[in-house]
């Protein structure tokens, strides 16, 4: 791939290329505003490369078609919105418990329901953490920028694969649907990861085997692998099991797989930290107006910083941790009616102040807003 | 040529698994699985290249007992997940084991679509009239007037018919048989193998205990006499009514036509997508 200077792009068209760089080779969906453009520009590029798009009868048949697809050996992907991401949940878990690597983007929306199509909000933060049923780890990533976007695909790609789980991707509107300049980096210029196979022989392959890292080897239908895939709790055959040490073993493992890559799944940026005493959280299209707001502020002379999240869950506490001692504050600021604040809010079991600058009415964050907030806590 | 059942059980069930399985004795799913193992075996096809896809229900147990690629997904979602391994990877042959209300309530707009889309894929159903995993409640295809757990005055609904469903959506092979026509049902699944697009399977299968007992059907084999007699040959419907046929067993191959396959047709599209 050519390197390509100074493309202007939009968010959602950022995520085409990203998937594509990634390696993304299957896409099935389900046409929602904003997200659609993901879709339409896919169904033109994938089959120029060889891969296949499909549009499905809805969004629960779009991420069961991905898993499929997936256990075929394809990286793939699916994006929605709001009420399609609703409808996408159960399978969500089946990802997590059958350890299928996929990516799903959701930008955001304006909700409950057809709420206000199709305003921006970051309404969905809890969804993507809890939405499908039963206790389980996730993966959510989120991105800023037009850049960050493609930054951001192609690490929720890595991580899927890396990892064998599904990774969600929580846009929301005004990034999805944003132009800016970007540069697609040249082939190489950035890692990208596939899902280790396996080598031994068929007859010692056990899918869901633990390994030094927690991740056993994904063997696709049709390699000569044989096995079987369940969303049942399953034992390292991938057998149905209830055997209570076999539930705790392969349960656990689920977990560990991603503890232990915590320090690399966890993404921030931090801008003035390091001499804040008062630090504003924000992710997304929030955090733009975050860092106007902390640019104006130190210009005042106040000690404000801004960590920036690009990965959402697992959340990355140890950012915060860093500044237990020389922050005071914390203000959270996001378009919904606190959902990361509430996070902020656990995880700093006293040691900060923790405040919040919200926009939960479909409209954007403005600087001004954000500052209103954070000026009364510095005076 | 059909080989014996016991050559078959040898050659196809997994030794590593552990068994009994759950079914009920007397339950007709074994049978239905039993006819799919000896088609398969008659296409020649290696296991290896076989992906047997199911969503939930006692009847969507069964992949876990075949030494094929399988894939138990979630209820009603059999056929997206097979969607999307056929189209990612379409040299597989892939294989959906699915139940009346995993293919025809939850995953029924899944099946329709499927049917719409001509996909390479064979679907099995085992239409016992009811939903047997969570203990006899009433199905899409559970006949009016039949008790259930949730219809204990009698079903009120009118029942879908599978295979005519998926004809009229598009399938381009549908038939159906009973597992008292074993031997049919084994060649209509070998034609719905070997056919070029969405093919369908319907085997009509008692379910002694969820189903048969509530209604006063007697034994497993006294169900699986009432499917004889019950039982007519599509080629002897001409003429008859809708009322007349409704509480009969219509076997036979509804429908198998030749139409452009889904992924030969994509392969067109990337072909051309790729000359651009
Ligand atoms: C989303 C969801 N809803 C409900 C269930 C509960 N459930 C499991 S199997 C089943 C019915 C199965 O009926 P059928 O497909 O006819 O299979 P059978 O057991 O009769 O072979 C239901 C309702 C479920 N597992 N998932
Ligand atoms: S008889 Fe009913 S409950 Fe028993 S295995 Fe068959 S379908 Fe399931
Ligand atoms: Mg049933």
């Amino acid at each position: 791939m050519k390197k390509k200077n100074g493309q202007l792009l939009q968010g959602n068209e950022a995520v085409v290329e990203g998937a594509l760089y990634a390696g993304c080779s299957f896409y099935a969906g389900y046409p929602i505003t904003p997200s659609t453009e993901i879709a339409e520009v896919l169904s033109v590029k994938l089959p120029e490369r060889g891969g296949t798009f499909i549009q499905m009868e809805d969004e629960i048949a779009s991420i069961g078609a991905c898993l499929g697809a997936s256990l075929a050996g394809a990286k793939s992907m699916t994006a929605t919105s709001g009420p399609g991401f609703s409808l996408m949940q159960e399978l969500i878990g089946y990802g997590v418990i059958s350890e299928i690597p996929m990516v799903l983007v959701n930008v955001m929306r304006f909700g409950p329901s057809t709420g206000l199509p199709t305003s921006p909000s970051q309404g969905d933060v809890m969804q993507a953490r809890w939405g499908t049923h039963g206790d389980h780890p996730i993966i959510v990533l989120t991105a800023d920028s037009v850049p960050e976007t493609f930054e951001m695909t192609v690490k929720a790609f890595n991580f899927s694969e890396k990892y064998r789980i599904p990774v969600i991707l929580l846009l929301d509107e005004v990034v999805g649907h944003m132009r800016e300049k970007i540069t697609i980096p040249a082939e190489g210029e950035v890692k990208v990861v596939d899902r280790l196979k396996p080598e031994m022989p068929p007859e010692w392959y056990a899918p869901y085997a633990d390994t030094n890292t927690g991740v056993p080897p994904m063997a696709a239908f049709g390699d000569g692998y044989r096995h079987h895939v369940t969303g049942l709790v399953h034992d390292a055959q991938g057998f149905p099991t209830a055997k209570p040490e076999e539930v705790v073993s392969g349960m656990d493992r689920l977990f560990s797989k991603i503890s232990r890559g915590f320090s690399e799944v966890c993404i921030t940026e931090e801008l003035y930290c390091d001499d804040a005493k008062t630090i504003i959280l924000s992710y997304g299209a929030a955090a733009r107006s975050a860092r106007d707001a902390v640019e104006t502020m130190r210009a005042d002379g106040e000690k404000v910083g801004l960590i920036k999240l690009k990965t959402l869950w697992p959340f990355p506490k140890a950012a915060l941790e860093k500044y237990e001692k020389s922050v005071e504050n914390i203000i959270v600021a996001e378009m919904n009616r606190g959902q990361i604040y509430r996070e902020v809010w656990r995880v700093a079991r006293g040691r900060w102040q923790v405040g919040k600058a919200l926009a939960p009415y479909g409209n954007m964050l403005t600087p001004d807003m954000i500052l209103d907030v954070a000026r009364k806590v510095t005076k | 040529m059909t080989t014996p059942n016991r050559i078959i059980l040898d050659k196809y069930l997994r030794h590593n698994k552990k068994f009994p399985h759950i079914w009920c004795p007397g339950c007709g799913i074994g049978i239905v699985l039993a006819a799919l193992l000896r088609a398969i075996d008659r296409t020649g096809w290696t296991k290896d290249e076989i992906v047997l896809v199911s969503g939930i229900g006692c009847s969507s147990r069964a992949p876990v007992y075949v030494d094929f690629n399988t894939l138990h997904t979630a209820h009603g979602r059999a056929l997206p997940f097979a969607t999307g391994i056929k189209a990612a990877r379409p040299p597989l042959k892939v294989i959906v084991f699915t139940g009346d209300g995993d293919c025809a309530a939850i995953g029924g707009n899944h099946l329709i679509h499927a049917c719409r889309r001509n996909i390479d894929i064979t679907t099995v159903v085992v239409n016992n009239y009811i939903y047997g995993m969570t203990g006899g409640q009433q199905s899409p295809t559970t006949p009016e007037g039949m008790k259930a757990t949730t219809a204990t005055r009698g079903v009120i609904d009118q029942p879908f018919h599978i295979a005519e469903l998926a004809a009229s959506a598009g399938a381009t092979f549908a038939a159906r048989s009973t597992t008292y026509h074993a031997k049919e049902l084994e060649s209509f699944i070998l034609k719905g193998l070997e056919h070029k697009g969405f093919s369908l399977v319907e085997a009509i299968s008692q379910a002694p205990v969820c189903f048969g007992r509530r209604n006063g059907m007697g034994d497993p084999v006294e169900m699986v006499k009432r499917e004889k007699e019950l039982a007519i040959p599509i080629s002897k419907t001409a003429g008859m009514t809708f009322e007349e046929k409704k509480d009969k067993i219509v076997t036979g191959i509804i429908e198998e036509r030749e139409a452009q396959e889904w992924t030969d047709l994509y392969a067109g599209v990337k072909k051309t997508a790729g000359e651009e």
